[in-house]
Order: C-alpha cells, then sequence, then structure tokens
C-alpha cells in the first residue's frame, strides 16, 4: 500500500514539474486599440507553440497603476511608449526586452462618405459642430492630433469645437455614432483588410506628428516564464509582423 | 495652491449638476412614487420595473447606449432637434439628462417606501375631514414622509457626485461644460500624477463627510423633537 502512494505521489511530482516545461501559461496586459490584432496574433502562437495565453485589455494607464501594485501580468503591450520606460525605472521588468511592436497611424475621419476629403481641407473650413479627439493629456492619438492641428495653425479656432474621448475606442464611438461629425482616430479603427471600409478619411501624413510608439516589455514577473518569453520573441516575428500591418499599424 | 484652477472648476460644476439631478428629480420621481406607492394598476409592476433599471446595466454601457440615443441618429436626438435644442451630448444638459435617467432609482424607492408607510389610514381620515386629496398630499403625506425625502435626496445627489461611467461616456470630457470631479480624477490617475489625483480624491472625500455628516446631524434631530 505504502508503495502505491509512493508511486502515486511520484508521478503527480513528475507531471507537476513535467507541465510548465511543456506548456507555459502567460497572463497578457494589452492595450485596448491592440485587441482584434492580439487576439489573432495569440491564436497564431498558442497553435504553433502549444503554450497558454490569457488576455486582458484595458487602459494602459490602469495597467501601469496594477503593475505597480503587484497585478499577475508577465507581458505588457502598451498603447504608448512612455508607461513601458516608466515600468523599466521602476525596476519592474526585465532589463533590454522593451521594443516597439507597432507604430500607430492616424487618421481623421467621418463616418460620413464624402464629408472628410483626401487632403484634409475640411479642417479649415471648419462646417462642423464636433470634432472629436483623444485626451491630448493621456493618449498619443490625441497628442499627435493636436500637432497636427497646431502645425496648420487652427488649434485655438477648432478648440470649442473639440470633444475629448478619455482613450481612442471612446472617441471613436464619438464619431462612428454621428455625435462628432469628424475626429482623429486611429487608422486601425477605420481600416479592415488593408482599406477603410466605410465614411469618409484623410490618412495624415506621418511627417506631421510624432510617432505613435506602442512598446512592450517583459515584466519582472515573466522573468522565467518560457511562454511570455516564446510571446515577446514571436511578436517580433514576420507572421505576428504581417498581422499588424494588415490593422493598420506600420511596423 | 492645493488644487488646481481646473480641479476646482471640475469640482463646481459636479455640485452644480448633483445639485440639478435632485431638484428636477425631486419633481420628476415624487408623482410617479407616490403613483407606485398607491396604484393597484397592473401597470405598476413593468413602471417600477423599468425605473429600477438602471441599476442593472454597468454605467459605461448605459453611457455608450445614451450616447446612441440622445446622438443625431437616435430618437431622443430627433426629439430635441425637432423642439430646437439641437445634440444634447457634450453639453451640459446631457449631462443632466443623463444623470437624471441614471439616478433614477435613487430618488423613486426611497420615497416610494416613505409613501407605502404611511399607510391608508391617514388619508382616509383626511378624507372624513372634507380635505381634497391634493390638500391630504401636502398637508399629511409630506411632512409624515420627510425622512423619505431626505434619504432620496442624499442618495441622489451623491449618487451623482460619484457617477463616472456615464458621464465619461455622454460628456466628452469638456472643462467648464462637462469634466466633472470623477472624470478630472480619473484624468490625474491616467496621467500618472498620482499626487494631484490623491489631493483631489482627499478634498471630495472630506467634503462628502462633512456634508453628510451635517445632514445626518440634523437628521437625528429632527427625528427626537419628533
Amino acid at each position: 500500500m505504502k508503495h502505491v502512494i509512493k508511486n502515486i505521489l511520484a508521478t503527480l511530482a513528475t507531471l507537476l514539474l513535467a507541465a510548465p516545461a511543456v506548456a507555459a501559461e502567460v497572463n497578457v496586459a494589452v492595450a485596448a486599440n491592440f485587441t482584434a490584432p492580439m487576439k489573432q496574433i495569440a491564436a497564431a502562437f498558442e497553435k504553433e507553440s502549444g503554450h497558454k495565453v490569457v488576455l486582458s485589455y484595458g487602459a494602459s494607464g490602469k495597467f501601469y497603476a496594477q503593475i505597480k501594485n503587484g497585478a499577475p501580468f508577465q507581458l505588457f503591450l502598451s498603447a504608448d511608449d512612455e508607461k513601458p520606460a516608466q515600468l523599466e525605472k521602476d525596476a519592474l521588468t526585465v532589463p533590454g526586452s522593451r521594443f516597439t511592436y507597432a507604430i500607430g497611424s492616424l487618421v481623421l475621419w467621418s463616418a460620413k462618405a464624402g464629408f472628410v476629403d483626401p487632403k484634409g481641407d475640411v479642417l479649415g473650413k471648419g462646417n462642423f459642430g464636433k470634432i472629436a479627439l483623444a485626451n491630448p493629456k493621456l493618449a498619443p492619438y490625441g497628442s499627435a492630433a493636436i500637432e497636427v492641428l497646431t502645425k496648420r495653425g487652427i488649434v485655438t479656432t477648432l478648440t470649442p469645437k473639440m470633444v475629448q474621448g478619455e482613450n481612442i475606442s471612446q472617441t471613436f464611438q464619438f464619431v462612428s455614432s454621428g455625435n462628432a461629425e469628424l475626429g482623429f482616430v486611429a487608422l486601425s479603427q477605420v481600416m479592415k483588410d488593408g482599406k477603410i471600409s466605410n465614411g469618409s478619411a484623410w490618412i495624415v501624413p506621418d511627417v506631421l506628428h510624432t510617432p505613435i510608439r506602442q512598446d512592450a516589455v517583459l515584466l519582472a514577473t515573466g522573468k522565467d516564464n518560457a511562454a511570455a518569453r516564446a510571446l515577446l520573441t514571436y511578436l517580433k516575428s514576420e507572421t505576428a509582423k504581417k498581422i499588424i500591418r494588415s490593422y493598420g499599424y506600420n511596423i | 495652491m492645493f488644487l488646481e484652477q481646473s480641479d476646482l472648476q471640475a469640482i463646481w460644476l459636479t455640485l452644480r449638476l448633483a445639485s440639478m439631478v435632485t431638484g428636477i428629480l425631486l419633481l420628476l420621481g415624487t408623482p410617479i412614487a407616490w403613483w407606485l406607492a398607491r396604484s393597484r394598476s397592473w401597470f405598476k409592476g413593468p413602471i417600477g420595473a423599468v425605473v429600477a433599471l438602471p441599476l442593472v446595466l454597468p454605467p459605461s454601457v448605459l453611457g455608450f447606449y445614451m450616447l446612441l440615443a440622445m446622438g443625431p441618429n437616435g430618437p431622443v436626438g430627433w426629439l430635441t432637434k425637432a423642439v430646437g435644442l439641437g445634440n444634447l451630448p457634450f453639453t451640459f444638459w446631457g449631462l443632466v439628462l443623463g444623470s437624471v435617467f441614471y439616478s433614477f432609482p435613487f430618488m423613486v424607492q426611497p420615497l416610494q417606501n416613505a409613501f407605502e408607510a404611511v399607510g391608508d389610514r391617514p388619508l382616509e381620515v383626511a378624507a372624513t375631514l372634507g380635505a381634497s386629496r391634493l390638500d391630504a398630499f401636502f398637508s399629511i403625506v409630506l411632512p409624515l414622509s420627510r425622512r423619505g425625502f431626505f434619504t432620496a435626496s442624499i442618495l441622489t445627489f451623491a449618487h451623482t457626485v460619484g457617477e463616472f461611467g456615464v458621464v465619461l461616456m455622454i460628456g466628452g470630457n469638456i472643462p467648464g461644460a462637462t469634466r466633472v470631479a470623477s472624470v478630472q480624477i480619473y484624468d490625474h490617475v491616467e496621467a500618472l500624477e498620482y499626487a494631484s489625483a490623491h489631493r483631489m480624491a482627499a478634498v471630495m472625500l472630506v467634503f462628502s463627510f462633512l456634508v453628510l455628516l451635517a445632514l445626518y446631524a440634523w437628521r437625528s434631530d429632527t427625528q427626537k423633537r419628533g
């Protein structure tokens, strides 16, 4: 009897110890704007590697606060490059793991067809009630929009017409519901399979604003997590990049 | 300065919004609560359920549907445009409308309970003495249910001050018009300006505590005197 129990315990121990080496699990904090491509990347990665990926979506600022207070994430895909850098300063990351996984493109978009001309001259005409943008203090897409308007010299004239979304998803809802006639949103929100499917848009040239870098970082908690390391490498692979580009990001 | 100018602006706006909503709901909620308390109509169940609905939906989801309803393609938006009010989202009055709907159960339910507690007897007596129904309401029911009014107003006011998801969605974060205190604190937190967030949260907390303390002290005082 003793022998049997010993055997069972030994088998259990082997199973428990072996399990992480075969298929580990990684918890990833993902910026809300990257939800759709990340789902696709995670599915492809799981199939290829056998690891399990658990995704949480949300605002990067909230994730920052959660990670600082011990949230169980091993990988963080931020909507900007500031928060991962800050976490690195806080010594909560694996040094040298930070990199840019996507560069966002800004687009001036309206749900109405023919409202936004391909050069964005509609901005100067001002024949609209509200223009939506993401909060420039919080969202890189918002500060990029302000840069564009500053270069055109129309920030002050447009300020009374501005409504701010807390993030780029809310900004998109303001415009798509018609509450704001037009707004600066992410190209990834209006682009599907390489083209803008509805409404009208001006894809803002990259030279008009500082690049909207989205950085990822391996957190200190994921230092020995095989799945986290593998996923980080996978994000840099050509397969992943192809998926990322198809959603309107540069990389 | 302990608080920034924009923080003070947000607090002032919040107080204006909460007072406005409480006032409107007192006028709107009282007849509905009265009807719910007295009616024996089969319609009472469905109306009571509709009043309680804002409790069920998550605020940001509720805000999203309000945005659609109040927008240029929504039924409420169509109505406000038809009567010349324009579109309500991103305006102070849009926030008032949204908050009135969102805080509805917090006004109606305590009032309904208070009215039900009054019972039939005082009204029957008043009727025998020749009081009209309106007269009976104002001279008997109102004084008898003043604690219900008190609770309902406090809950509505406090709930509006603490509201976040709905105002974030239909407000558009415009300084002086729709950027209320909760949104301002959220902005500070998201921008990693924790010190500013802590300061403002502390001010809100102390202020709310003092107001509630004063009101509850007043309430137990009136209770003692009957």
